[in-house]
């Protein structure tokens, strides 16, 4: 259902995640929680990217899997496409997930060693029963090429390509289905800088070229910063801002995103001096954090 | 004379698929109570670079070549009791591997004095009160009684603070760090490398941190040697090699950092690299970079290997066309 840009695609209203710390040798009994997330609200428009930055264990992760049903969350909503994931049933559930697709930190870990990058690419066709075998396998080489891959590696396996090469695997796996919104958790941090960048760039054609919408996690600022028109900062399971790009990075209103930002290292030695002052007004932020 | 100078440094590993040319010619100076950086993308040979210097390259590697002198001494000559002693007491070491880093089973306290004992010879009284000077060094709050704790009951980042605690502990005339900060949070990053800048004054200790940050780096090294496929290919001050980088490789990756202040930044497209490092079983005949190199000519860049130069005073550089002398445009950039 093509969507005009503007309107919110998915919207999340006070998602709780809680889980339960456990203690007790013969019988379990939960002695406390943590608050993994903890009343969290936002949205993503059609063709746009929400940036979630935060450090680590402050709940990402936790929101996206909860945003994909991967994990039930403890309460809250999950409106797609204006339907309530979280009340949803399996059958229901597959047929979103055409329309909402993730792509993981770990190119390594996410790809079945034991299948061949076409079956990889053209898996999420075959559950969702389209096409016949042969037009799986063109889709899977058209895929491959749309990520800048080469589609005659089509019958290789994963342990032969780099982590870069591995991460474009995932994404044309992710482009199968013509998906509407992409979590993407973490997608370069395994990467090094100059793979990182081709993997940015890529992201950012196929958003151009789809009018894909990203829901873009990372917890490096200046990659969330160069992928994301609004950006919500989270510390401790909350979101403490939430705004445009710009506004947050240039004039950051919380304590925490305006400590967490003087933290970044800018490539810049000439202002070494100005940026350590900056964080000495920080400290005691900071301090909460050694 | 400089506190260390590394000359022509070459270490391979021995493996069913050939020799890994790990560290190929890789020369470099520091000075005493300066900060040198040294950055490069994974696989580029900076560990294998620390280690080799440190004397703690295990078989299937073997330095097979160079000099790596400290204080008049050749570290690479030197056996057993003597270079035990240099690391650790002149030489204090940050180890990247969290293998290395502090045990389970024994208080910070501990593994703080264990140190100071075995290299200063200090008593058990002794040791125990200049730890807690340590820890209030590295600002662990309330030191006195954090000193009986076991590393659980610390954070990640203040962990590292006791580790850079034990490297500095016998006031070392260098430090090498390597990676001290990428399992940290950039908040806690922050504050270790302030640290680390702090330390270096007081101490007039001289640094080497390894890394493969750009953004670290700059904020807080005088010097920066950037390595590429084991090989050193600029080597400047921070200020000059980040206003005026020489090398293709250094220009690309200076370009393909993402930035977080600035205008456009939404709508831009970051500078990619094509391709990937080469293998260092069979590098390249000449240049490491020309296969992925936009200024590369077929005659001489993939023939003959360039030599790193000095192409103005204290800026070298190992490329055949670096940016001051590039009259030329890029092939394939407009
Ligand atoms: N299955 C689980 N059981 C218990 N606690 C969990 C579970 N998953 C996550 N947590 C906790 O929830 C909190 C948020 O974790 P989450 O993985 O969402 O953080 P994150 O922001 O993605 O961090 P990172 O940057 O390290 O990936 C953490 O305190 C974590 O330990
Ligand atoms: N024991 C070993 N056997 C074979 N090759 C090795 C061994 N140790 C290191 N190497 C190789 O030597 C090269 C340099 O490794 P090194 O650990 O120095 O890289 P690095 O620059 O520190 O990378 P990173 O940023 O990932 O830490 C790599 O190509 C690596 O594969
Ligand atoms: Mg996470
Ligand atoms: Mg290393």
């Amino acid at each position: 259902m093509p969507t005009t840009t503007g309107e919110p695609l998915l919207v999340v209203k006070n998602l709780k995640k809680y889980f339960p710390i456990r203690k007790g040798i013969l019988i379990d009994r939960t002695v406390d929680h943590v608050k993994a997330v903890d009343d969290v609200s936002f949205e993503v428009r059609a063709g746009e990217t929400l940036g979630l930055v935060g450090e680590s264990g402050s709940g990402k992760t936790t929101s996206g899997y909860c945003v994909l049903q991967l994990l039930k969350p403890t309460s809250g909503s999950v409106l797609f496409n204006g339907q309530e994931l979280t009340k949803m049933r399996k059958a229901g559930l597959r047929q979103v997930r055409r329309d909402l697709q993730v792509v993981f930190q770990d190119p390594y870990a996410s790809l079945n060693p034991r299948m061949t990058v076409g079956d990889i690419v053209s898996e999420p066709l075959l559950v969702h029963d389209i096409g016949d075998r042969r037009s799986r396998r063109r889709s899977a080489e058209q895929l491959l090429e749309v990520v800048g891959f080469n589609p005659d590696f089509i019958n290789r396996y994963p342990h032969e390509f780099s982590g870069g090469q591995r991460q474009r695997i995932g994404i044309a796996r992710a482009l199968a289905l013509n998906p509407s919104l992409i979590v993407c958790d973490e997608p370069v941090s395994a990467l090094d800088v100059s793979i990182q960048a081709q993997i940015l760039n890529l992201l950012k054609d196929l958003q151009a070229e789809f009018g894909l919408a990203y829901l873009f996690i990372a917890h490096d600022l200046a990659v969330v910063r160069t992928m994301s028109d609004r950006i919500a900062v989270m510390n401790r399971g909350k979101i403490v801002e939430e705004g445009p790009a710009e506004e947050v990075y240039s004039n950051p209103q919380d304590p925490y995103s305006q400590a967490l930002l003087a933290a970044v290292p800018i490539p810049d030695p000439r202002r070494m001096r100005e940026r350590r002052a900056e964080r000495r007004k920080h400290q005691d932020v900071l301090a909460e954090s050694i | 004379m400089p506190l260390l100078a590394v000359n022509n440094l070459h270490t391979f590993f021995k493996t069913r698929e050939g020799e890994v040319r790990a560290v190929d010619g890789v020369s470099f100076t520091i000075d005493r109570g300066t900060m040198l950086g040294i950055v490069g993308e994974s696989g580029c040979g900076k560990s294998v670079t620390m280690l080799s210097i440190m004397g703690l390259i295990e078989l299937p590697g073997r330095v097979v070549d160079g000099s790596a002198v400290f204080q008049g001494r050749d570290l690479l000559k030197l056996k057993g009791a003597t270079l035990e002693d240099i690391r650790g007491h002149e030489i204090g070491m940050i180890f990247q591997d969290p293998m290395t880093s502090l045990n389970p089973t024994l208080t910070i306290g501990t593994q703080i004095t264990e140190t100071l004992r075995r290299h200063l010879g200090m008593s058990k009284q002794q040791a125990r009160k200049r730890a807690i000077e340590l820890l209030q060094e590295v600002h662990i709050p309330n030191a006195s009684s954090r000193l009986d704790d076991y590393p659980h009951r610390y954070s990640g980042g203040m962990r590292q603070r006791v580790m850079i605690a034990i490297a500095i502990s016998c006031n070392p005339k260098l430090l090498i760090a390597d990676e001290p900060t990428t399992a940290l949070d950039v908040t806690v990053q922050a504050g270790v490398l302030d640290l680390l800048h702090e330390l270096r004054s007081e101490h007039e200790m001289a640094v080497i941190i390894i890394t493969h940050d750009m953004g670290v780096v700059a904020e807080t090294a005088n010097d920066i040697l950037v390595m590429y496929a084991g090989q050193v290919v600029e080597h400047a001050s921070a200020y000059d090699l980040f206003d005026r980088p020489e090398h293709p490789y250094t220009e690309a990756l200076l370009e393909a950092l993402p930035q977080v202040e600035g205008e456009g930044i939404r709508d831009g497209r970051l500078r990619s690299i094509p391709g990937r490092p080469p293998d260092l079983i069979d590098p390249p005949k000449g240049c490491r970079f020309a296969p992925r190199c936009a200024y590369a000519g077929l005659d001489d860049c993939a023939v003959v290997q360039p030599e790193l130069r000095e192409i103005r005073p204290g800026h070298w550089v190992r490329s055949r066309h670096p940016a001051s002398e590039r009259v030329a445009q890029p092939v394939g950039v407009g």
